[in-house]
């Protein structure tokens, strides 16, 4: 048996195929150690973010379990003067009730109502004094909070740099494929949007729309495609010109054909990192929008609403909520700028 | 240069026009009604019509185009919705602090990043270069609103080296006391990108052939870098600072909220929160004005720094 398998292998196989770019780039990403610690944080990122929606995780974030500001559980012997404040005001400063019985109009069915109250059974929860990573002001767990506010920020950066980088694209490739007057109006449009500072643009898109989720990746996506534009048109002017796409043309190939399916494979290692790029800086900028009450409404939360919250947190001594956000993001961003460099690196046609 | 700088002047002439035209289509399109913002919850359609009799929303299209182009012209945005003030007063007086805060940022910054990524250039390669850019690549991925909460807390409220918010009228004082905290801010979290970017331009002039014959003839390393590198890179640091330049007008919004800073970038802030749309529209055009302006001085400028350059 082995004698027949090494004469197999012994004849050379009589063409070979050659991997292609995708391939190569995959092994060169496999190969660089940073590369692949930084995409399995993101991919471990994002499927929490999934697991979230789906509501495997972080479900009854917004249950109030703990006391006012618990404590994280490794420092549970730290003194907690807030909780103990809203337990004095419940509880110890009742003054005795006067009885008003006689001009108490309701008097005579007090004893009534006393009655139907008891049949309805109250359970008493005790919330908890520590929390894993502490409670914020109505003890609700920081760490549910953090995951759920993941959803909100990683969906925003992924959705609005996804759209960004569809505008940018499909904009670049008609002005580059085409140049003359598409090109000439294309270029106006995109003096008129970086001609205006890029956060002035932001905010005055953001002046005009009803706040929500949808409309803050719509105004990311409407006001930061200019980039990829400007590096797609780029590729397709040097491709246009190329003589693979003058042979798709002799053989018949369509316009749409030539520009979607014969250079846009050839331009997508810039289109790829573009994209990456911009979802690091989506998650800040929704960050930093959600926080001056620019992004998502109040009934949700995300690590910006987490960071308004923490100002305040902060002056107390209460830093957990800070850190926590704070923490998860700059792990996240960190991940994804470094699977940038590692996907540049990797994407490169140059490099063999 | 002069046909130059008035072609320049000539070609601005449809961007202006496209970024009239985008703002009046966001503003009076997709911003709905104003007299149903200003009327507030309880109002009548009586006072409603008032309202758009008033601001003249009530006219054809055009018409208001017109007014608004004239607007920007004459430099007269009427008055602010939520609080009567003169809009050209608000800008006025508004641009001062946010100088006071952006100008020492840039110079600052600036010479720092400069300094430090020829530094870093020179020990290329290095245990001390990596470390140095692995702390900047952390550095950069911790939002600024961590930054300015965790230091406005420690020098502010802990340490109370610094007052924790605040403005005076006095230039002198604010530029003192108030100023500080703020700028040592914003140079902190500005150097890290920056000191990469210019690293990497650095690194760039390295590799050319000038910097091999300047070697080839003997010339010190540290002699090769400031005299020979550091020119050449001037160019896409000249043209990364005019990118920048901008923005310095708006100042960093996030700062002047944190620290009650009554500059331009709070203000808009606030008009936003309010819809108030007439101060909005006069940031947003005059800037877009002033970056088209910003933009030939730099094209401009890089003739002196690179002799090579000529106008066509």
């Amino acid at each position: 048996m082995s004698a027949i398998l090494t004469e197999k292998n012994s004849i050379p196989p009589p063409w070979q195929e050659s991997p292609g770019l995708w391939t190569l780039a995959w092994r060169r990403l496999l190969n660089d150690r940073v590369g692949v610690v930084a995409l399995v944080v993101v991919v471990a990122f994002i499927s929490m973010m999934l697991a979230s929606y789906a509501g495997l995780i972080a479900k009854n974030w917004s249950k109030e379990v703990g006391v006012s500001y618990a404590n994280p559980v490794f420092m549970a012997g730290a003194e907690n003067l807030e909780a103990r404040a809203v337990t004095n005001r419940d509880f110890g400063t009742q003054a005795a009730p006067v009885d008003l019985s006689d001009v108490d109009p309701l008097a005579p069915r007090y004893k009534e109502w006393d009655e139907r109250a008891a049949k309805i059974s109250v359970t008493e929860t005790r919330r908890s004094e520590t929390l894993a990573f502490g409670g914020d002001k109505w003890g609700r767990d920081v760490l549910q909070k953090v995951i759920k506010g993941s959803e909100v920020s990683i969906f925003v950066g992924l959705t609005a740099a996804i759209l960004a980088t569809l505008i940018g694209t499909i904009l670049g490739a008609l002005a580059g494929y085409w140049g003359g007057k598409v090109n000439d109006f294309l270029e106006w449009f995109y003096n008129i949007f970086t001609s205006i500072p890029y956060i002035l643009l932001i905010l005055a898109f953001a002046a005009v729309f009803k706040k929500g989720l949808d409309t803050i990746i719509f105004i990311l996506a409407f006001t930061g495609w200019t980039g990829i534009y400007r590096l797609v048109r780029a590729e397709y002017i040097k491709h246009g010109a190329r003589e693979y796409v003058k042979a798709a043309q002799a053989i018949g190939a369509s316009h749409m054909s030539r520009m979607f399916v014969h250079i846009l494979p050839n331009a997508s290692h810039v289109i790829l990192v573009q994209l990456s790029q911009h979802v690091v800086g989506f998650i800040k900028a929704e960050v930093i929008l959600s926080f001056l009450g620019l992004g998502v409404p109040v009934d949700m939360v995300s690590w910006g609403t987490m960071l308004a919250e923490a100002q305040n947190e902060l002056v107390i001594g209460k830093w957990w909520q800070l850190f926590a956000a704070g923490a998860s993001m700059a792990v996240l961003v960190t991940a994804f700028s470094l699977l940038t460099d590692s996907l540049r690196d990797a994407l490169d046609p140059k490099l063999k | 240069m002069t046909a130059y700088v008035l072609r320049r002047l000539w070609q601005m002439i449809p961007t202006l026009a496209g970024v009239i035209l985008l703002i009046f289509f966001l503003f009076n399109w997709v911003g709905g009604d104003p007299a149903q913002v200003l009327a507030g919850k309880i109002s009548n359609p009586e006072q409603i019509a008032n309202i758009r009799k008033q601001l003249g929303v009530d006219e054809p299209f055009w018409f208001q185009l017109w007014v608004f182009v004239k607007q920007v012209f004459t430099f007269d945005f009427g008055r602010s919705w939520s609080t009567n003030e003169e809009v050209s007063r608000i800008l006025l007086t508004r641009v001062g602090p946010t100088l006071t805060i952006m100008v020492p940022v840039l110079v600052i910054e600036t010479v720092l990043a400069v300094l430090f990524a020829i530094m870093v250039a020179y020990v290329r390669g290095s245990l001390t270069d990596r470390t140095i850019m692995i702390v900047c690549t952390t550095a950069m991925s911790i939002s600024f609103l961590v930054y300015i909460i965790f230091f406005q807390w420690l020098f502010g409220f802990k340490l109370g080296i610094f007052p924790v918010q605040g403005w005076s009228e006095s230039f002198t004082k604010n530029l003192v006391t108030y100023a500080p905290l703020p700028i040592m801010l914003a140079i902190f979290v500005g150097l890290a990108p920056q000191l990469r970017l210019y690293r990497s331009f650095f690194l760039e002039e390295v590799n050319q052939d000038y910097v091999r014959t300047a070697r080839a003839k003997g010339l010190p390393e540290k002699k090769v870098l400031l005299k020979h590198v550091l020119r050449n890179a001037m160019i896409p640091i000249l043209t990364n600072i005019g990118i920048y330049l901008p923005s310095v007008f708006v100042g960093s919004f996030l700062l002047e909220v944190f620290f009650s800073i009554p500059g331009l970038g709070r203000e808009i802030i606030t008009a936003v929160n309010r819809s108030d749309f007439p101060v909005i529209k006069a940031v947003t055009v005059y800037l877009a004005m002033l970056t088209m302006i910003i933009n030939l001085l730099v094209d401009v400028m890089y003739k002196f720094v690179d002799p090579r350059v000529s106008f066509k």
